[in-house]
Parts: C-alpha cells; structure tokens; sequence
C-alpha cells in the first residue's frame, strides 16, 4: 500500500491519535481566539446598522455560525459512526462520542439566539414553523445519541447502536437546510448559497464567515481535548495508557 | 463606528436584552464546556497516575 495511506492508518489507533491530538489542541484554540477577536471587531465596531432591523440584527453574529456549526458536526459525527460501524475501528466511535455535546450545544445556541432574535423582529419566542422544529428535531437527536451511549455499559455496543440512530438522523440535515425552499417558513431564507451573490453589506458578510471559524476552531480545539479524555476511560487497561501518563 | 458612547454601545439601539442575551449566552456556554472537556481529562490522568502509584506500592510491598 502507499506509504502516505499507510500514515493515515497509523493515526487511526487511539494509542497514536492521543498525543498528536494534544499537540494540535493549543493551534486550534490559537486559531479560534484570533477569528472570535477579529470576528467580534467586525461584529460590532465594522459592521453598519441594519436598515430594517437597527442594531438587533448583530445576532447574526453567532445565530448563523451556531446554526451551521450544530449541522455540520451532525454530519461529521454520523460520518465517524458509520466508519466505526463499517471498519469497526476504534477511534471512530470514540471521535463521534467526544463530538456529540459539542453538536448539541451548538443546538441549543442556535435555538437561544433564535429565540432571542425572533421575539423582537416576529413577536415570538418560538413558532413551530419548518425551520425552527427540524433544529429542535436536530437538537433533540444530539440528546438522542448521548443518552442512548450512556445507557449502553459496553462501549463498543453503544458505539454500534449510537452509530444506527446517528446515521438514521443524517435525514434531517437537507430537511433544515432546505426548509426555507420546501415550505413557507417564517424564517427567512439563506443569506449566503452558492449561486446568487450574497444578499448583504460584505462587512457584514465577513464578520459572519469569521465567527464561523471562530466557533469551527473552537469545537475542534474543544471536541479533541474530550475525545483524549475518552480514549484514555476506555482504553484504561492496556499497557500503552499506563505509560502515556507521567 | 457607529457608537457615540459606551452607554449607547450597551444599549444597542434598544435592542440590549436580546443582543446580550445571544452572545452572553454564547460566551457562557463556549467557556463552560472547554472547562469540562478539560476537568475531565485531567480527572482521568489522575486516577490513572494513582492507579500507577498503587500499583507500584504493591510490587514494592512484595519485593521488599
């Protein structure tokens, strides 16, 4: 086999991953600290005031970010549960575990700072328009999946049945992202798609696409210091975990 | 900039509860679950160095 492949494999065992993931830890939170310092500039120094929504509008700022990162950690982790289910590796199922609180927080700020954007600009708190309740399904599938591990002792049984339910709830993320086409939602439709030019100022633009490395970054920086956390738990009685604590 | 004064900074054009409500609560949460992620793996290297500290007592208490 290609020697590059060969080095992608080595990385694939928890005993190899563990240090390489808290050597890069550090330049993901370095990474995340300089896109929310620059983001946040831009954010509320930069960016104009809106000309229908005033200064409200600023929760763009971490809306959009939060929403499109509880999406694609989504699809992340149901990708690493299907390798796990598929190679049985061991790595995968624990990458999937370590992601799954971080998806659900970005979940629950998405649901927040929507909330706290519609109450001003729709008069509700909440509406159970298509948008909002596919998210609501999105967050509760995150809840989904960590209870269902943790009901489950033996870890590689729970990786496989965790592995099922995050696999089956891949269906809901074109259900969120197309919701504003599908049906008529209150919630507006996209700001940025791939073929029209984006419907904004561009300061405003590049605030929102900074924030959204910001919180990239962090839940990589975050999602690694865990899943080191889960490796060692459940590798605790093999030899190598003995050594690899000084 | 937009802001004349820090006051009219915070007060967000009237809009101060639910925009400090969004990010507050981002913030909050983001230093909240590194903290975690963190105790928890330094709760496992410490159980498992006293593992290691055990271990070693006992082989030293049967040598000895």
């Amino acid at each position: 086999m290609n020697q590059s492949i060969i080095q992608w494999f080595k990385f694939g065992s928890p005993q190899a991953f563990y240090p390489l993931a808290g050597r890069m830890i550090p330049w993901f939170w370095a990474a995340a600290a300089a896109f929310g310092i620059a983001g946040l500039w831009i954010s509320f120094f930069v960016a104009p005031t809106d000309a229908q929504q005033g200064e409200g509008y600023r929760i763009i700022f971490v809306h959009v970010p939060a929403s499109w990162m509880s999406m694609f950690i989504y699809l992340v982790m149901a990708f690493w549960a299907g390798l796990g289910l598929a190679l049985n590796t061991r790595l995968s199922g624990m990458m999937a575990q370590s992601l799954a609180p971080t998806g659900a927080l970005m979940a629950a700020l998405s649901l927040w700072t929507g909330a706290l954007w519609g109450k001003p600009m729709w008069g509700a708190w909440w509406v159970w328009d298509a948008r909002l309740t596919s998210e609501l399904i999105l967050f509760f599938l995150y809840l989904g999946f960590m209870a269902l591990q943790a009901a489950i002792d033996d870890p590689r049984r729970a990786d496989k049945a965790g592995a099922i339910l995050a696999l089956v709830g891949v269906v809901n993320i074109p259900i969120i992202y197309f919701s504003v086409k599908w049906w008529n939602t209150l919630h507006q439709g996209s700001t940025i798609n791939l073929t029209k030019a984006p419907s904004m100022a561009h300061t405003m633009l590049w605030g929102m696409l900074l924030m959204a490395l910001c919180f990239w970054m962090y839940s990589i920086a975050v999602a690694l210091t865990r899943v080191r956390a889960i490796i060692l738990e459940r590798e605790r009685h093999t030899d190598w975990v003995k050594h690899a604590v000084e | 900039m937009q802001w004349n004064s820090a006051g009219e900074f915070f007060a967000m054009g009237g809009y101060a509860f639910y925009v400090w409500g969004s990010f507050g609560a981002c913030a909050l949460l983001m230093l909240a679950e590194p903290f975690l992620a963190k105790r928890r793996l330094s709760e496992v290297r410490q159980s498992l160095i006293r593992e290691r500290l055990a271990d070693e007592l006992e082989l030293q208490q049967k040598t000895s």
